[in-house]
């Protein structure tokens, strides 16, 4: 007889275990003789599974509630009478179950008898063949005949017409609305898990089941799935048992027969995913259960959004130019990487050691970005290195080293699950984070509270089933303001954590932060006038934070693209430290980060003052052991960030740059500035997937790969290390690190490494946070979370558990400092900018899917108020001007802005939402202010003139002259 | 870079260690400059403040005797 035992997680089997995993005290039954001991809570379905026997089923699913319709799986039980479902009967001490006997069988092949009588016997053509759980169950209860007759004059939901020729009125057509997957009602077994997964799963609510007993069907609630609620995240289609929700790409290129297990390069939650394909096509993208970010989710980028991978648009062979002006000429990859390297050199003689520098993208991989600082540190013996990151978190890394002593975000995701109020701030999370804004509406729907402080009635203020308890809706710009007034009510009313405070932090500092922000001036009464937020609302959100148990704070780039973007970060490590909120699970502070490898470009030494593992170039130790390892000297002194990079090239002494994976003229600010800024280099190199915008300046253009196309490592937002595999071959052919690789040795250096596993060893050996990570153990582990060395073999899940990084947690003064950029008569409204779920940043890739079914266009919302007194209606082309540019787009009337607030996305480069933002900036790090602009807005009559010379300009620079053979 | 935006930037470091309590803000500010602007950029604010430094702000120019003057322009 064989005994079981708790099992562990550890075999990465993709095996459907019926009812999710429970964690309460071991419970002993015996399963058709076998021992098994199971946690309490465990249904008798799973028990059974976790001992090898597996219950027929088709409503169950081990990432939903069990739900008992399909009486599929029901046992005997012995001193039990009847037959229980095994899915809703939990464990319990002693129970004696048997999954198997004569009379078990006949009542499951009677339920199946039942369904396949009103289903269509195609199953050879059918899009499920192969992939069907009524096909296998069928299969299982050894089904033979079908007594019911399924004729076509009798009622049924498939057949399309009765003998007599009529139209079966229980047919539906297909709907075929949605550009991703199929919803075939004909094929439907109203099993309901779809429905559930939509709920459970996902938390939109847009399915349910309509009708009763023969007349259920699922619903989405309006004329089709592309018209209802749907965010098309795909779980529906994952969880159908049948071909009645397919993925068109299966539809079209059959089931898949081999898988790899990936990281999803979107956002920076870093979904894992299993890539399912057929030889070397990709035939669909299916969320790993085992993945621990996404715990076996997905939304509508990480899902569907990969076509982007073999767009048309993409170039595949290397391609350089003399002069902008020109069309790009088609080159041999040793020729391009020759040039390139001819015109880096020729720039740092005539102009310096460095006038040079590179950009790393946080698009990439650890390994690549890593390699693309090392070029310019070993190679280029300069310090300029930077990243877009920049551009969103970099005030996190200031903020949280500062009071905390590490940038690193304190929790991992699973933490959610243990709070008990949660803190929203200038982040929108399903959005822009979908997976975890899913796994964060779960909590709430468990009855977490939840705060949001957001300029924008932002979707978890008020959506199906979930409402925040208070948003703080402030106006653009006053973060630090809301920010310490929290801090001054918790404070003043004696609700912060002194003993928390007195054991984990400074004491003497923070006597004087509470003397400093006890002060009137900080209490929400006198911020009202510059914030907007209500008194009574702020004061009842800071009292539901301090004394409503774990309180965890979520925050995005409305915290960090501001002139104080660095202080707010510093206010929401005090308010977490106030509160005794960090050191354990439920709580901390925790940065969104917007990339899916942002957290790792910058744990690569991206920045132009450190060296990987966030070390100072100053320090002569730090540079000792990279001097060793790389046989260079290293300068000691901070290079240039990105828009100082700019500012010297329009000064002339900056001429020359590597981009990797990144649209700088897109995403950056002030896009007049920019365009100068490159116009001013004499060799700027983009290395990406397409012409982008920045190559309009471009002298050469090396080809990129995609994730698909290459090992290596992405970073999440969570610290976790997540292993990306190749896929298929790089299609242009070589990995991005091969390039990068080729051009420094095309610099003279003399680097040889030949797989991605030998540069994160190399990682490993020079920063003491990474120290333990190699591929071997992300292999057996799955992932881990850094720091991973000697003290935590196994990773780092939380964060400042035993103390706060740098000893003592540092409490630091958070004055208000109004930004420079300042509504007037000229510009009297603000524009704060944002994501949307179906775009992706600058758009590169999912304008090049079917996502842009959903948003072709950037629109600017504007209040009803602010609209009517200018004259501007629904869909109206307005024109959007400030300080530095104008642009025109379509106007959209919504009230989830305030009065005097307008919003846009910026995904769509001929709207150039940089145009208008400003160089304003993060005081300590130069983080641009993208958040606040000061702007009017007028009726237009169309395109801007600037959009249409930037169209022009942009149609010329992309002119490819074919290879001369 | 043109003086008034680097003057900006300064006065904007310096707007946040005025804030901060102690006396040390010179210092503190001075090292920020030194930590994070590359030495070009700290030669044009040298350059800028010999030229009489229009605009910076006095605690802007009592941290400079603790800037890093660099080796190169």
């Amino acid at each position: 007889m064989k005994d079981f035992i708790i099992p562990s997680d550890k075999t990465f089997g993709d095996k459907d275990m019926g009812t999710p995993a429970k964690s309460g005290k071991p419970v002993h039954l015996t399963i058709d003789g076998a021992r098994v001991t199971v946690p309490a809570g465990t249904s008798v379905m799973r028990a059974a599974a976790e001992a090898g026997l597996d219950i027929p089923k088709l409503c169950a699913s081990d990432n939903l509630e069990a739900f008992g319709s399909c009486r599929l799986c029901v046992v005997e039980i012995e001193g039990r009478r009847g037959t229980p479902a095994s899915c809703t009967t939990p464990v319990h001490e002693g129970m004696v179950v048997r999954t198997q006997s004569e009379k078990l069988q006949r009542m499951r092949k009677g339920v199946m008898e039942l369904y396949i009588s009103d289903h269509p016997l195609d199953c050879l053509t059918c899009a499920a063949n192969g992939d069907c759980e009524l096909q296998d169950m069928a299969g299982v209860v050894g089904l033979r005949e079908v007594r019911y007759d399924a004729a076509p004059e009798k009622a049924n939901h498939f057949a399309t017409r009765d003998t007599s020729g009529q139209p079966n009125p229980e047919w539906l057509p297909k709907d075929d609305s949605n550009p991703y997957f199929s919803y075939d009602p004909s094929k439907c077994i109203v099993c309901n898990r779809c429905v559930r997964a939509c709920e459970e799963v996902q938390g939109t609510f847009a399915l349910t089941i309509e009708g009763r007993g023969f007349d259920s069907r699922v619903s989405v609630g309006a004329e089709n799935f592309l018209e209802s609620d749907c965010v098309s995240c795909g779980a529906c289609v994952q969880a159908c048992p049948t071909a009645t929700l397919q993925e068109k790409s299966v539809i079209e290129m059959g089931v898949p027969q081999r898988s790899v297990v990936t990281t999803c390069a979107y956002c920076g939650v870093g979904c894992s995913f299993k890539a399912e394909l057929n030889g070397d096509q990709l035939v669909r993208m299916v969320p790993w259960k085992h993945g621990k970010a996404n715990r076996g989710h997905s939304c509508v980028k990480g899902r569907f959004a990969y076509g982007y991978a073999d767009h048309p648009d993409r170039i595949l062979k290397p391609m350089i130019r003399e002069r902008i002006g020109e069309p790009w000429q088609e080159v041999s990859w040793e020729e391009a990487l020759g040039f390139a390297a001819k015109k880096m050199r020729g720039i740092q003689e005539a102009y310096g050691q460095k006038s040079i520098g590179v950009i790393t993208s946080s698009r990439c991989t650890n390994e690549e970005t890593y390699l693309v600082q090392k070029l310019a540190r070993a190679v280029f013996g300069n310090n300029n290195t930077d990243t877009c990151a920049r551009v969103c978190h970099s005030p996190t890394g200031y903020g949280l080293g500062q009071t905390f002593g590490t940038s690193a975000g304190t929790q991992d995701f699973d933490s959610v699950e243990k709070t008990d109020v949660i803190v929203v701030i200038g982040a929108n999370p399903t959005d822009a984070h979908p997976v975890f804004g899913s796994r964060m509406k779960k909590r709430l729907r468990e009855g977490a509270k939840l705060i949001v402080i957001d300029p924008r009635k932002i979707d978890l203020v008020k959506s199906a089933h979930i409402a925040a308890d208070h948003h703080l809706q402030l106006r653009p710009g006053t973060n630090v303001a809301v920010v310490s007034a929290l801090a001054h009510v918790i404070v003043t009313e004696g609700l912060a954590d002194e003993s928390y405070i007195r054991a984990r932090c400074d004491w003497d500092e923070y006597l004087a932060y509470a003397e400093f922000i006890s002060d009137e001036r900080h209490s929400p009464e006198m911020t009202f006038a510059l914030t907007g937020v209500d008194p009574e609302v702020l004061r009842a959100a800071a009292r539901t934070f301090a004394t409503g148990g774990n309180g965890a704070i979520y925050y995005g780039l409305g915290v960090t693209e501001h002139s104080q973007g660095s202080t707010t970060v510093m206010g929401i490590a005090n308010l977490a430290m106030l509160t005794g909120n960090v050191g354990r699970e439920g709580v901390g502070v925790n940065p969104l980060r917007g990339q899916n490898n942002v957290q790792g470009s910058c744990d690569m030494g991206s920045f132009p003052h450190e060296l990987p593992g966030y070390r100072h170039v100053k320090g002569e130790e730090v540079r000792s052991i990279f001097e060793a390892a790389w046989g260079v000297q290293i300068d000691p002194e901070p290079g240039l960030r990105i828009p100082n990079m700019l500012d010297a090239a329009v000064d002339g002494t900056f001429k020359g740059l590597y981009c990797q994976g990144e649209d700088i003229l897109q995403s950056d600010p002030d896009t007049k500035h920019v365009s100068a800024g490159l116009a001013a280099m004499e060799c700027v190199i983009v290395h990406d997937l397409f012409l982008n915008e920045t190559a309009n300046y471009a002298h050469v253009f090396l080809p990129g790969s995609t994730f698909l196309e290459k090992d290596g490592t992405f970073t999440n937002a969570e610290r976790r290390i997540n292993r990306v595999r190749e896929v298929m071959a790089p299609k242009a052919g070589y990995a991005d690190w091969e390039v990068t690789q080729l051009l420094a040795n095309a610099m003279g250096a003399n680097w040889h490494y030949t797989h991605p596993a030998q540069i994160m060893q190399e990682i490993a050996l020079t920063t003491p946070s990474f120290a333990g990570v190699t591929y071997d153990l992300l292999e057996e582990k799955g992932s881990v979370q850094w720091p991973c060395n000697e003290a935590n073999p196994e990773g780092t899940p939380l964060m400042h558990v035993d103390g706060f990084v740098r000893g003592k947690g540092r409490f630091i003064v958070t004055e208000y400092v109004a930004t420079e950029e300042k509504t007037g008569p000229r510009f009297p409204l603000l524009l704060t900018t944002g994501r949307i779920l179906s775009q992706y940043n600058v758009g590169a890739q999912t304008r090049r899917t079917e996502n842009s079914t959903w948003h072709q266009e950037d629109l600017l919302e504007i209040h009803p108020h602010d609209a009517e007194v200018r004259g501007v209606k629904e869909g109206d082309w307005v024109r959007l001007a400030s300080r530095s540019g104008e642009t025109s787009l379509r106007a959209k009337l919504s009230e989830r802005v305030s009065p005097g607030v307008v919003y846009t996305t910026f995904h769509h480069p001929d709207t150039q939402a940089n145009v208008i933002t400003t160089d304003f900036s993060d005081w300590a790090t130069n983080c641009p202010e993208y958040k606040v602009t000061a702007v009017q807005v007028g009726l237009s009559n169309g395109p801007s003139d600037w959009q249409e010379r930037y169209a022009a300009q942009a149609e010329q620079s992309r002119r490819i002259l074919p290879a001369a053979e | 870079m043109s003086p008034e935006k680097l003057t900006m930037m300064a006065n904007q470091i310096a707007a946040f260690f005025k804030t901060q309590p102690g006396t040390d803000g010179a210092e503190r500010l001075a090292a920020h400059l030194n930590d994070f602007w590359d030495p070009r950029m700290r030669a044009q604010f040298f350059a800028h403040l010999e030229a009489g430094g229009q605009g910076l702000d006095p605690l802007v120019v009592d941290a400079a005797q603790f800037v890093r003057r660099p080796a190169e322009a």
